[in-house]
């Protein structure tokens, strides 16, 4: 596949929640809403150094006084602030970006196709009829005490064990799930908003990690190695004001200059 | 106000666009224009009847009028943000105690009636 000889960067994404969009034939467009807080570039791998090649993200705000004095020599060689979650994704040695880069929302395209991975929901120890959609006994006929129970879990004498990996109640939940194709509806690159149908694994407010389908993003006109702006002055709307007591914090601790802010449009190709 | 709220507002706004909606409750006879496409064709049909109930809220609320056609009640769930909804008209106002309806369901003639209101919200006091 030709995506995976020109892989591209995924992003981090915080999940807003769920609302919808009406069409204009009048039906409706179940939509989550993925918010991309200041998802800079921290490091990058490369196969010489690393043995791969890969993007470190980061995305979020972390405070300056809590972050270790590791950590904070980390972000200064990027010259970034703290970030609050940091996520490594494989990218092919093309469409390595500049560390300090800010990715932007229209990164992706709008009717494109995208994988969605994070932790979901956990619901405890859960029972095989909600773990693993067992039926469950009956009602009434004489079944008591049991009637969410499992049933059999094996033959007789022999085999005489229960065999490995026979379903059965347990912990349910709090795992890495992957959604896979999931459309991309709207991209609003002013806010950092990408809007993709239908619902992604976890919690509202958790991070998620965003990533072009691996089984095709099923549009032309992908921006390769991506969409994204440099220059210290971020124009998401949350971003705190560059004359912040952290962004001097972080000034501090930078050895390398930050590179001088780009012109007004603030998306073009770095290498360009 | 949360992103997500925001974002309700605005689509609600973008769906909307020229359309103003009308202040309206349980117990109000309504005039919808409904777009029904016919092949390549478009019109706009009129659903007239007793608004019994509206539920939910923001950009996901709708309401449910009902109507007595050809001796059989019918009744029709509109979004009330929806695009196919063309025009809501306020025919007249019902006085009312409830504010879901479905006990019309189980009457016909006289005792389905609804007696009209001439004061209370939505209408302006004359002096």
């Amino acid at each position: 596949m030709s995506q995976a000889q020109n892989l591209r960067t995924g992003v981090i994404a915080k999940k807003m929640g769920m609302t919808r969009i009406f069409a204009e034939d009048g039906s409706h467009i179940p939509v989550t809403v993925l918010h991309l807080e200041g998802v800079q570039v921290v490091a990058q791998r490369t196969n010489d150094r690393d043995g791969y090649t890969a993007l470190q993200l980061g995305a979020g705000k972390a405070k300056v006084k809590r972050a270790t004095k590791a950590d904070r020599g980390h972000f200064a060689k990027a010259a970034v602030e703290p970030k609050r979650k940091l996520v490594e994704f494989r990218v092919s040695e093309s469409n390595l970006i500049d560390a300090g880069a800010e990715i932007t929302a229209d990164h992706f395209v709008e009717g494109q196709k995208v994988d969605v991975a994070a932790l979901t929901i956990g619901k405890g120890f859960a029972g095989a009829m909600k773990r693993w959609n067992f039926g469950g006994l009956r009602a009434t006929h004489g079944v008591s005490v049991s009637h969410r129970s499992h049933g059999s879990t094996g033959q007789r004498q022999d085999p005489g064990k229960v065999f490995k990996g026979k379903k059965m109640a347990g912990h349910l939940g709090q795992e890495r799930v992957t959604t896979q194709n999931l459309e991309v509806v709207r991209v609003d690159a002013e806010r950092g908003l990408i809007l993709v149908r239908g619902a992604v694994p976890g919690s509202a407010d958790s991070w998620v990690e965003v990533r072009d389908a691996v089984k095709g993003a099923g549009v032309e006109g992908l921006a390769f190695p991506g969409k994204f702006r440099l220059g210290d002055e971020p124009k998401v709307v949350d971003s705190p004001a560059p004359g912040s007591e952290e962004a001097e914090m972080v000034a501090e601790g930078a050895p390398v200059a930050e590179a001088p802010a780009v012109d007004a449009a603030g998306e073009e190709d770095a290498k360009s | 106000m949360n992103l997500i709220q925001k974002l309700e507002q605005e689509e609600a706004a973008r769906v909307l666009g020229e359309k103003v909606l009308p202040e309206f409750s349980a117990g109000d006879t309504l005039i919808v224009g409904v777009r029904i496409r016919e092949g390549e064709r478009e019109r706009v049909q009129r659903f007239e009847g007793v608004c019994i109930a509206r539920s939910g809220g923001g950009l996901n609320e709708s309401f449910t009028v009902r109507k007595i056609s050809f001796g059989e009640g019918v009744e029709r769930v509109f979004p009330l943000y929806s695009p196919l909804v063309e025009s809501i008209e306020v025919k007249r106002k019902g006085h009312v105690r409830r504010a879901k309806l479905y006990y019309l369901r189980d009457r016909r003639g006289k005792s389905a009636r609804i007696a009209e209101r001439t004061s209370g919200h939505g209408i302006e006091s004359r002096d």
